[in-house]
């Protein structure tokens, strides 16, 4: 305080004086100035412009057409739709794979579905963490047998997988299906998150919903369920098992079950449709659990229709079409 | 000068020596006050030795600080300027021919010659670089190396680089363990072959001699593997605490950070004194009494503390599935590129990921955030005091620590020889005292063998058999402060237990594992290693917070809302090294022969069902109900239901009549799974819900008079 009379700081006027006309922004400088800053004026608006939330509500409704994967053949065939390949009563011990390639060369022959070098994915049901025995998945012995004779018909490459609702590793090392798929070559693919992407099915109850994605990108697609009890829709097969596609938190569909089998129905339409009827479980499904709910019936259905192929496999539990919802 | 040395070492491991105990070469601690007077560079003869400050050219040449420790560099260098020069200005220089002078230097008392003349005669006798060796021998001397040159033996030398890749080899084993501690499923395996795990994922914790001596004063046996912990003690036995410096996979984390993020006492004078013996250095055998208390009184509870229990926990629950959850939000960014092989690259990666490392989905672990907080705290406490976990808190190492007196494989110190360079201090990790002039504390050390490879001047030697002239063995406790957390150790059960969750106010989602023993037998047990929620496929296993009262925390308990119990799986049981849940077999939980194992039961809230209360069709609780038959059952009615429209003109809405299917319990088949819980629709609350009673384990917390274990006939 003593000091600020006796040091004035410098005075403005001094350094006005040294102000000369080389310290003057030139021409140039002014306009890189003002353009720099246009420039970022422009750049925030546009940035702004762009990324601008409306707000309000509806903004996530994915738009855009219905996603259909329809791996059904073109061309109009004279073979059989559906045929149904039963064990002779002298066989003690059927062999499922005899039985199934029965059923498919009624059809035409596996040739008919696949070419070669297709990318064929296989669909089993391999929900639930129970042994062949149980009869709560397809088969393992069918679902080898269907990807050798996919192999054998000259498919590049096989792909087992299925959304499984127990733990995925033990449901598919349980039902037999990763040991048996894998030992004649097929890629065996367990459900990883990251392997679900949302699609868009437009059904009439199934909007958006994640997808296994390994399940729809190929070439041709084959449905492998197996048939048995359900007790809210009293019998499921070939369309219910397409459940095994979604993610998310799909219990919610069973409110209303029958809509939502048939939207997904509509969004899956595989080249053929074997159902594993080799074992069939009566009552307690879709679980099972006990080795009395399951009964040997040694029957496969394939069809290229899979409502025609669940109309048929129903009856073998004692319902008829016309009584199911 | 006479001073100066007791200011620069305000708290100075003499402090805790009983110097009447203490040898000759303890002079050397004290020097400043009592016996500098043999030591010519302490006499006042500065003149003669180079002045240490001024001459910084030399660095240490051996490999240590080279990779493993690299902050220790400059530390090496500027520590004797600082600390060492308390000395005066001794220091670490000396000459590169003080070693022979000092071993002949006059004393005022006999035993320091003794000692020297011992200590040469064994050396000798191993045919070790002695100094008269390294004399005979001039070429071998190192002159980057300070002081006198000699380098430390090859086979310390050999065995620093031996310590480092067995403590890479055991961290790599222990994280390996860790993420093969689920289940993938098995290419091979038959789909009647029981589901187990290949390896013994919880090998660690079984080779644990604090896990097995908490749960054998508890249980007064020694479950199963724990056998394995006995090794382990015969090793310490043979050779100290090994297993903190060379095995241990949480103390090779502390070695890591502490030189990757060397403290602010990383270097210098300071970074000598934080090496030096504390007294809090103490706290560690405190705490294991006080649990091993607990332990005779009836909990584990010291597995909050035991190093490989957290190293599970907060690894296992926190820092894989953090990382799972970055790198999954990171390579998901790569799926939503509009490129096919970028995609695949992104896929592919996050396969190998789950198949290696971790699982095909995202873990979420119950307020795992304080476990992983933690676990940072721990870490970041190197800053403060290095390797702050291993020296203050842990219990297994002061549990091998006691043991670590029997050893046959030891320190021995040439004290005289000592000239205060402070680089064993520099590069120490159990700050066990090796330097010079005080006694090297055999309970603290972690048989690095830094010290030995670090020392310039021949004084430090690690041999079979050493005297122990030189050596204190035993934890140096306060035998009132021991009384005293023993004392703490028997009160804190009853305190804990009053409190009302164990005895009389059931906690109805305290549900224990598939397996899990009675709850106080489990808390007999349980060491809260979380190796069952690592196991569980279904995310289902969560670590308690308080439900379980406050003696509960981290156990095991069940959250169906984010996983269920997985009907036919028994993992939980087969890594649990303390047999808190038994391993039981696939047979004896579904119950096939015998009753199967309830954890507890299933209940609806019928006013958030829907078929109950909305008219709506929904069943996926039977759908899902894994027993056979259901324990689930389903009423068929007709149920009135109101149009969601209003009639014409203003009418009230239309009623209408729906088939629903109405959910019901069947208590004495519900085996408690929580798959039910699990998969109802009703997100936030389900309206099914299950709780712990009629948990086969209890006695007590049970609903139907059949099933309590009083009146069954068998």
């Amino acid at each position: 305080m003593a000091k600020g009379p006796a040091k004035p700081p410098p005075a403005p006027a001094l350094i006005a004086d040294h102000v000369s006309d080389q310290d003057r922004p030139t021409r140039r400088e002014i306009l890189t100035r003002v353009g720099a800053g246009v420039g970022v004026l422009a750049g925030a608006g546009l940035i702004g412009r762009l990324t601008w939330d409306h707000g309000g509500f509806g903004q996530t409704v994915g738009t855009g057409a219905r996603q259909v994967r329809d791996y059904r053949l073109k061309d109009p065939s004279e073979h059989a739709e559906l045929a149904i390949a039963r064990a002779r009563i002298d066989e003690i011990s059927p062999d499922a794979e005899v039985i199934v390639k029965r059923a498919v060369d009624a059809l035409g022959g596996m040739k008919r579905f696949i070419s070669r070098g297709d990318v064929v994915v296989i669909k089993p049901n391999i929900g639930w963490d129970r042994m062949p025995i149980h009869a709560a998945n397809t088969n393992p012995n069918v679902v080898a047998a269907v990807a050798k004779l996919a192999f054998d018909a000259g498919a590049k490459k096989v792909v087992v997988a299925d959304g499984s609702c127990n733990d995925p590793a033990r449901c598919f090392q349980r039902s037999g299906i990763m040991k048996k798929a894998s030992a004649v070559g097929a890629d065996v693919i367990l459900p990883a998150e990251h392997r679900f992407r949302t699609m868009r099915l437009k059904g009439d109850v199934l909007d958006e919903w994640p997808v296994f994605t390994t399940l729809v990108e190929a070439d041709k697609v084959i449905n492998v369920p197996i048939a048995k009890h359900h007790n809210l829709a009293k019998f499921t097969a070939a369309m219910k098992n397409w459940y095994g596609v979604l993610g998310g938190r799909r219990n919610r569909l069973h409110q209303n079950i029958d809509t939502s089998i048939a939207d997904l129905a509509t969004f899956m339409r595989p080249t053929l449709t074997i159902i594993d009827a080799m074992r069939v479980l009566m009552r307690n499904g879709p679980q099972g659990g006990n080795i009395d709910d399951a009964k040997d019936m040694h029957t496969i259905v394939a069809s290229v229709d899979q409502v025609a192929a669940d109309a048929f496999a129903c009856t073998l539990i004692g319902q008829h079409r016309d009584n199911l919802p | 000068m006479s001073t100066s040395p007791s200011t620069s070492r305000p708290a100075h491991a003499s402090a805790l020596l009983d110097l009447a105990k203490i040898e000759s070469g303890d002079a050397h601690a004290s020097h400043g006050a009592i016996d500098v007077s043999p030591i010519p560079w302490l006499t006042g003869e500065v003149g003669m030795v180079k002045a240490l400050d001024r001459d910084t050219s030399w660095v240490p040449s051996f490999e240590l600080p080279a990779k493993a420790v690299g902050p220790t560099i400059p530390a090496a260098v500027e520590a004797p300027k600082k600390s060492g020069c308390g000395t005066g200005n001794c220091g670490c220089k000396g000459k590169s021919s003080t070693a022979p002078s000092t071993s002949t230097s006059p004393s005022t008392s006999t035993s320091p010659s003794t000692s020297t003349s011992t200590s040469t005669a064994t050396s000798t006798s191993t045919s070790t670089s002695t100094s008269t060796a390294a004399a005979k021998r001039p070429k071998k001397l190192d002159p980057k190396r300070p002081g006198s040159g000699i380098p430390a033996r090859k086979v310390i030398r050999v065995l620093v680089w031996a310590r480092r890749f067995s403590q890479s080899a055991f961290f790599a084993v222990f994280m390996y363990f860790l993420f093969q501690t689920g289940f993938r499923g098995n290419f091979t395996a038959q789909s009647d072959a029981p589901v187990r795990l290949p390896l013994p994922v919880e090998a660690f914790l079984l080779a644990n001699p604090f896990v097995a001596a908490m749960t054998f004063l508890s249980t007064h046996t020694i479950y199963r593997g724990l056998l394995w912990s006995i090794g382990l003690l015969a090793l310490t036995m043979v050779v100290g605490r090994v297993f903190c410096g060379w095995i241990c996979p949480f103390g090779t984390l502390h070695h890591f950070f502490g030189w990757i993020l060397p403290s602010k006492k990383g270097r210098g004078a300071l970074r000598v004194e934080a090496n030096k013996t504390h007294g809090y250095q103490r706290v560690k055998y405190y705490m294991m009494y006080g649990f091993l208390v607990a332990a005779v009184f009836g909990s584990a509870i010291g597995g909050l503390f035991d190093p490989i229990c957290v190293a599970v926990r907060a690894i296992g629950l926190g820092v894989i599935p953090a990382i799972q959850y970055l790198t999954s939000r990171g390579l998901g960014l790569g799926q939503s590129v509009p490129l096919r092989p970028v995609q695949g690259a992104s896929d592919g990666l996050q396969d190998v990921l789950a198949h290696t490392v971790w699982q095909t989905k995202q873990f979420y672990f119950h307020e795992t955030w304080f476990i992983v907080f933690l676990l940072v705290a721990i870490l970041f406490a190197n800053r403060l005091i290095p390797r702050f976990w291993c020296r203050v808190l842990c219990p297994l190492g002061s549990f091998l620590g006691i043991f670590a007196r029997f050893a046959v494989f030891g320190m021995e110190k040439d004290h005289a020889k000592c000239t205060d360079c402070n680089l064993c201090l520099v590069n120490c990790q159990g700050a066990d005292s090796p330097q010079g002039g005080v006694k090297w504390r055999q309970d603290e050390c972690h048989m690095c063998m830094n010290c030995e490879s670090a020392c310039p001047e021949d004084v430090i030697k690690f041999r079979f058999l050493p005297n122990r002239r030189s050596a204190i063995t035993k934890p140096d406790l306060d035998k009132r402060m021991t009384l005293a957390t023993v004392g703490i150790g028997a009160a804190a059960l009853p305190v804990m237990r009053i409190a009302d969750k164990l005895d009389v106010n059931y906690h109805p989602k305290v549900i224990r594992p598939p397996g899990a023993v009675e709850e106080r037998a489990f808390l007999e047990r349980c060491i809260r290693c979380a190796e069952c929620m690592k196991v569980c496929p279904n995310n289902a296993l969560h670590p308690a917070f308080f439900e379980a009262g406050i003696e509960g925390l981290w156990t095991p308990i069940l959250i169906a809302r984010v996983g269920y119990c997985e009907h036919s799986c028994v993992l939980c049981g087969q890594v649990c090294p303390t047999g808190a849940i038994q391993k039981i077999t696939e047979k004896e939980k579904l119950g096939i022969g015998v009753a199967p194992v309830k954890i507890g039961t299933a209940f609806y809230d019928v006013g958030r069902c829907l078929p109950w209360s909305m008219g709506t069709p929904c069943i996926v609780c039977e759908e899902f109900c894994p027993t056979s038959p259901k324990a689930i059952w389903v009423e068929e009615v007709e149920a009135p239901m109101r149009e969601p429209k209003a009639g014409e003109n203003g009418e009230p809405p239309a009623m209408k009549t729906v088939h629903l299917q109405r959910p019901h319990v069947d208590p004495s088949l519900c085996i408690g799974c929580g798959a039910c819980e699990k998969v109802c629709p009703v997100q936030d609350q389900p309206a099914v819900y299950i709780t712990s009673v009629g948990e086969s384990r209890s006695k007590t917390n049970v609903i139907l008079l059949e099933n309590t274990n009083y009146n069954q006939k068998t």
